[in-house]
């Protein structure tokens, strides 16, 4: 189908860009990459009347590191992320994720900051800010605030941000030297979206595991932190014993539904296995360096 | 609010020819390149990012059609499967594709290619299993995949050859 007709305004300041969505209120959107967007408005799923183009802010761009963060704007493209050097060395977690996005043509074009904007349950980058305890910058065009990715992200399609902001870059606290990540996800054909995923970040030191975060996609209406399975594994060896509290405590700490193809008992038990395959791969990681 | 919205005037390069026109913002890049400049090789498939039959190069890059505003492209360096069929830029990948049957209808084909050359340039050892996770966003309603898979093998090695025995210029 064709979009809807609507009046498209491209602006080059995140106050502009604030100003148009004060002006339009619920009738306009923010277009970044469009990946998601343009296809709800050629389904006719939504009908804004104007469309506020902010690619073009120069200021929204750019991956940097300062001040003990890893700092990468909200217009930095999915595919800019997948092949940042800077990324891979201080954040391998995003590295790792990021060809699970999608296909190569829509992570050429689709944004961080439009993708956590959306909030998609099953979407990589939510999963993996939270999992990295990544701070949203959000701003207004005269005050800027920041965001824990755990307070972000409240239910489906819901988050913090408010009518007349903009996520204008993602700063990810720089981890220490024994911190260590694994991303994997299960869907049914590659590029897909994720029956089920999981971000994981841990200290591992020795062959234990600490301060871990276990965060799955695709099983709940937001990035679902498994706080059960954290203090189940934290200080273990992840032993037979600790990784099966662990898979047990998923069924209070995640909250799966249905979905077309598969069933929310699927997807808990699925979660369970993405669980003890992430923790295995993290722990042969730590032997490795 | 108007109920009428205003036309944007956009300036595109289009396989190397620049056009100025006036469009409907919510006008897809490609019935821009199909309804405004006449190149119909581009594809309309599925319009939600999913079939991949709409791939156009803007500034190099290989995107969806469908997902991407036609005055989003405004300064921009479009390339269709014209424009890279005229250059003979993929001149041996088209070749492995009549030589493998890698087509029957062609609706796919054009975005295939553009997408096979991509990861050939990208990555010119890519592997059968590379060379399928770099495909996957393409769809292939006679079921080709295999022929199609064998198709960019064989220009793999043919460019390879071309590289060792100093043919190609790349």
């Amino acid at each position: 189908m064709k979009a809807p007709q609507f009046d498209y305004v491209r602006v080059s300041t995140v106050a502009d860009a604030v100003a148009q969505l004060r002006r339009h209120g619920d009738d306009a959107r923010l277009l970044a990459g469009g990946q998601s967007l343009l296809a709800t408005l050629n389904m006719r799923l939504s009908q804004p009347t104007m469309l506020v183009d902010i690619t073009r802010i120069k200021a929204l761009h750019g991956i940097a590191v300062h001040d003990g963060y890893l700092r990468i704007g909200a217009l930095v493209r999915h595919v800019e992320i997948e092949r940042s050097a800077t990324v891979a060395q201080h954040l391998p977690l995003l590295t790792q994720a990021a060809p699970y996005i999608a296909h190569a043509a829509i992570r050429n074009r689709g944004t961080l900051g439009g993708s956590l904007a959306l909030a998609d349950p099953a979407a990589e980058w939510p999963a993996c800010t939270l999992a990295t305890d990544g701070e949203l910058i959000l701003s207004d065009g005269s005050k800027e605030r920041r965001v824990m990715a755990g307070d972000f992200f409240i239910d489906l399609y819901q988050t913090d941000l408010h009518p007349d902001e903009l996520v204008t870059a993602v700063e990810f606290p720089l981890p220490g030297p024994q911190r260590r990540f694994v991303f994997t996800e299960l869907a049914r054909r590659h590029g897909d979206y994720a029956i089920a995923g999981i971000a994981i970040a841990a200290d591992v030191v020795g062959d234990v595991l600490g301060d871990l975060r276990i965060v799955f996609l695709g099983v709940g209406n937001t990035p679902m932190r498994a706080l059960g399975a954290e203090m189940a594994l934290n200080q273990t060896r992840g032993e037979a014993a600790a990784l099966k509290e662990a898979v047990g405590s998923l069924k209070e700490d995640i909250a799966p539904g249905n979905d077309l193809y598969t069933s929310a008992e699927a997807k808990l038990h699925l979660a369970g296995v993405l669980l003890q395959r992430a923790v295995s791969s993290i722990l042969q990681q730590g032997e490795q360096s | 609010m108007s109920d009428k919205v205003d036309k944007v005037l956009t300036r595109i390069s289009v396989n190397g020819v620049v056009h100025e026109r006036w469009i409907e913002p919510r006008q897809h890049l490609v019935d821009y390149l199909r309804d405004e400049i006449g190149l119909k090789g581009t594809r309309t498939g599925c319009e939600q990012g999913v079939c991949g039959a709409c791939a156009v190069r803007i500034d190099g890059e290989t995107v969806r059609g469908c997902l991407t505003l036609a005055v989003q492209a405004d300064g921009a360096v479009v390339e269709t499967i014209e424009g890279v069929s005229d250059s003979g830029a993929i001149g041996d990948l088209q070749h492995a594709f009549l030589e493998h049957n890698a087509l029957q209808c062609g609706f796919c084909t054009a975005g295939m290619l553009l997408t096979a050359d991509d990861l050939l340039k990208a990555v010119p050892g890519a592997n059968r299993e590379q060379i399928r996770a770099h495909m996957s966003g393409n769809y292939c309603r006679c079921s080709g995949y295999h022929a199609i898979v064998d198709a960019v093998e064989t220009t793999r090695e043919t460019r390879r050859l071309a590289i060792r025995s100093g043919e190609r210029n790349e």
